[in-house]
């Protein structure tokens, strides 16, 4: 019973990172109607700019900070140059232009700071909390920051202008211009959101997995799952998706089948959800009218 | 004085090809309603979607003096001119309180915008009843109530207004009619308005314009034009 | 239509027939052109356009996204492996059974696929393309997929005693493959079939007005996008002469994508530049870096989707048409890439 609920918290923690993931995944799905499959590899070379900044001695919140700060303008400056120009192409082309960018973040990662597995330091205390045998402190940690910024995020959108804006920006870009707002710049800001929460995601898994250039492929399929799953137009779905997801996949890892096949034996999970609610979970089902 | 909105040699298309206005020219005066008529396909919606600045085009548009043709739409829209597309335009998954206030959002004034959308309550009460509603659930009459409550929550000097009767029951007509001649007395915001309906158009405006195949074919006074056998032959039914 | 404008669209084919007649005998000349080694490169090239045609179908003509190719492909193969290794069967007959087996296997899956779009349906081929390799090395299977080390095939020699080297047979024993699937794929996506495969992808409610099975066509498409893999991996496995589970990483599927957007969607001459791509360019890439070859990959594929947004076949097709200076030339390619982005103001 004691293995069981460790799997679970554990699934729960990962299950924060793929929420994370997930919700960044959505966020720009929302304004863009894309999928940016380099999400996990932006979120990689930002864990690596953390790494950096922490092996040149700067405390690891301010470090923490600033590759935020520096990932969130990273988003906007990405969107703004090599995602504009193809704002309109066809779906594939710019699922093309999203596979360069994978490639491109993960190769470079690979030659600038090498091949070799790196440990990446956890900001919370060694001991598990009250000494309890089913969750660390980092895991603990995980669960703790990704609500709090899923909090932040949903009071962003919720009630301030700037919030209000983006949704609209992304639900009817032609009506959102009309009543003056810049649909372009807030694409940008929706990029550079989604690029800071991945940074935080990114940081986040790091101590669990080990820092390595293909530390989030893995981390990046069980988000997009989770994201459908949730219903890819739901932040709130992505969020619970991701969660589930961690579980289901420390569950079926730990009984079910190993670790080799699990992550098939969860995607054919995941898709038997999908052909049963095809839009997932807590997704809308559009009629579409002809 | 000049007028607020001057269109001279107006040339426009879809497709990167000009090929539904032709050189159209016409003008709204400050405080003034103006009525472009014609049939379907004349090219009414698109000469709004000209001046609002959602197509490519050609010639000169001028708002209050300043040239207008090159700006992109945001800019048009800050500089005042409000746009209630056809179709309406509603943020269908957002309230109704929300679609008001995305409306006020290019605004500076807070204070301004909260006390605005009271009075657009006022205008419209059944907006007040639905302001937590999901906008994609409301009826075509409110939707069309509520583009056009989210165009002057913009607090605009012009209007546009692209065939607001369209598909509304006569007393919803009348009800926007009567608030959209209320808005312009009371607060000199001037409209231009697309219509095919054109016995009500001809009875808000006071000039009017009548468009056929993507050209000007008459202009005046909205009396006049009303008064014209043409007109009133192929357009008002008699 | 006037006389002259026939006379024009009469002198455009022939000119289009003998464009491709030069090709086929450049194409049936190279392998006693170049060395060995080129001439297996250039019969991957062969191969992969066959899945690239395949994948062009499914994906570019009918809209259903697949990043799962790659696990067809590899069914493709392992057949091809498995009948030559443990069964001793000719390697001529194993694209035949390649195919029929894929063609069943992506029809079943084209069914609950049904149910699915966009991105939906491309996590659902997605995960196909990630349990295939982890399918392949499951040790209850091992006796015949031989595990994580695969199987090695023997390259059959020419035939009939020609003097021709194994590479150099196998190539023009797949030229000849190519040309008879290319031809009938482009008299299936001509005719009435094509548009109503184009018409599923583009007006699925009118089309299912019209009376057209959606159902029946998406899922015999699927099939059929299958059975091409399915070719092409069996052809594929005896030019390498060598099949193991790593080697149809999902990397693979998401290579093939890659393949028919820089090639050209719904294109059937797209097949064939996207194989060219795939084929040539990370060697190239991998020349000018050694430290970050994949980076340079990446830019790559950046410049050509910025600066051929229909793909090569879209680039060509539009300096074709400025150089002949007419307004409208016929292709049988719809014009455009597929799944366009139906936003409009």
């Amino acid at each position: 019973m004691e293995a069981f609920l460790h799997q679970v918290f554990s699934g729960l923690a990962t299950g924060g990172v793929y929420a994370s993931l997930a919700l960044a995944l959505v966020m720009i799905y929302q304004s863009t109607n894309h999928i940016n499959f380099a999400q996990g590899e932006m979120a990689m070379f930002s864990t690596y700019l953390a790494w950096a900044m922490i092996h040149a001695g700067l405390p690891y919140w301010w470090a923490f900070a600033l590759t935020v700060a520096v990932s969130f303008v990273a988003g906007v400056a990405i969107e703004r140059v090599i995602i504009r120009p193809v704002e309109s192409a066809p779906v594939l082309s710019v699922v093309t232009v999203f596979i360069a960018l994978l490639v491109i973040f993960n190769s470079v990662a690979g030659w600038i700071y090498s091949y070799t597995i790196k440990t990446f330091p956890s900001p919370f205390p060694e001991q598990p909390l009250f000494g309890n045998r089913f969750i660390s402190s980092h895991e603990l940690g995980v669960i703790g920051v990704t609500l709090v910024m899923l909090a932040v995020l949903y009071a962003f959108f919720r009630f301030t202008p700037l919030g209000l804006a983006m949704r609209a920006a992304a639900q009817n870009a032609a009506s959102a211009r009309l009543a003056g707002i810049r649909v372009g710049w807030m694409l940008a800001l929706g990029w550079g959101l989604a690029a800071a929460v991945g940074a935080v995601a990114g940081m986040l898994i790091a101590p669990l997995v080990y820092l390595e250039p293909n530390m989030m492929s893995g981390v990046l399929l069980y988000a997009f799952a989770a994201a459908l799953v949730g219903g890819i137009d739901n932040p709130f779905g992505a969020v619970l998706g991701g969660f589930l997801v961690g579980v289901l996949e420390n569950v079926i890892g730990a009984y079910v089948i190993g670790t080799e096949l699990k992550l098939t034996v969860a995607l054919v999970l995941i898709v038997g959800v999908l052909l049963v609610r095809p839009t997932g979970l807590f997704g809308r089902v559009f009629v579409t009218r002809v | 004085m000049a007028a607020l909105l001057e269109v001279e040699g107006l040339s426009a298309g879809y497709n990167n090809l000009e090929n539904v206005l032709h050189d159209v020219s016409f003008s709204v005066e400050r405080g003034g309603i103006t009525a472009i008529l014609g049939a379907n396909g004349a090219g009414k919606t698109t000469l709004l979607r000209a001046v609002s600045g959602m197509l490519r085009r050609r010639g000169s548009v001028r708002f209050d003096g300043r040239p207008i043709e090159k700006s992109a739409v945001e800019d048009i829209a800050r500089v005042g001119v409000a746009h209630v597309p056809d179709g309406r335009g509603t943020f269908l998954e957002l309230t109704t309180e929300e679609n008001l206030r995305v409306g006020a959002y290019a605004r500076r004034d807070r204070r301004g915008a909260a006390l605005d959308m009271e009075r657009m309550f006022g205008y419209f009460p059944r907006l007040k009843e639905r302001r937590r509603q999901q906008a994609g659930t409301l009826s075509g009459g409110e939707q069309q109530m509520l583009a056009i409550s989210r165009a002057l929550m913009m607090r605009p000097r012009l209007l546009l207004l692209d065939e607001p009767s369209f598909g509304l029951a006569p007393l919803v007509v009348q009800d926007i009619f009567r608030i959209m001649r209320g808005v312009n007395a009371e607060q000199g915001v001037s409209v231009l308005l697309v219509e095919q309906n054109a016995g009500l158009a001809l009875d808000l405006a006071d000039r009017a314009y009548v468009l056929e195949t993507g050209r000007v074919v008459l202009s005046g006074p909205a009396a006049e034009v009303g008064a014209d056998e043409n007109v009133r032959r192929a357009y008002l039914g008699f | 239509m006037g006389a002259s404008d026939r006379k024009g669209r009469a002198g455009a084919t022939a000119w289009k027939v003998a464009g491709l007649a030069v090709l086929l005998c450049a194409a049936a000349a190279l392998p006693f052109l170049v060395s060995n080694y080129r001439v297996f490169q250039f019969n991957m090239v062969l191969v992969y356009a066959i899945v690239l045609l395949g994948l062009n179908i499914l994906t570019g003509y009918n809209g259903q996204i697949s990043l799962g190719h790659g696990a067809f492909y590899a069914i493709g193969a392992y057949a091809a492996a498995i009948l030559m290794d443990r069964y001793g069967w000719p390697y001529w007959v194993t694209p035949a059974v390649g195919g029929a087996l894929c063609f069943v296997f992506g029809f079943l899956f084209g069914l609950p696929a049904l149910r699915l779009r966009g991105h939906y349906l491309a996590l659902a081929t997605f995960a196909l393309a990630v349990a295939m390799p982890q399918i392949l090395k499951y040790k209850h299977i091992e006796q015949w997929t031989g595990g994580v080390q695969g199987i090695v095939i023997i390259k059959p020699d020419a035939p009939f005693g020609l003097k021709l080297t194994p590479d150099q047979w196998l190539y023009l024993f797949t030229l000849a493959i190519v040309v008879v699937m290319f031809a009938v794929a482009w008299n299936l996506l001509r005719g009435r079939t094509g548009r109503a495969i184009v018409a599923i992808r583009d007006h699925p409610m009118a089309a299912e007005a019209m009376g057209v099975n959606i159902a029946l066509y998406k899922s015999v498409t699927f099939g059929v996008s299958a059975l091409y893999t399915g070719v092409a991996g069996a052809l594929g496995a005896v030019v390498v002469q060598f099949v193991a589970p790593d080697s149809f990483a999902p990397g693979l599927s998401i290579n093939f994508l890659v393949g028919i957007v820089i090639g050209g969607v719904a294109s059937i001459s797209g097949a064939v530049y996207g194989a060219l791509f795939i084929q040539f360019v990370p060697n190239f890439a991998d020349q000018i870096s050694k430290a970050a070859p994949w980076a340079i990959y990446g830019a790559f594929l950046l410049a050509f989707v910025y600066l051929m947004p229909g793909g090569v076949a879209g680039f060509v097709r539009l300096a074709w048409m400025r150089l002949r200076r007419t307004g409208s030339a016929t292709s049988t390619a719809p014009q455009g890439a597929a799944i366009q982005d139906r936003r409009t103001t």
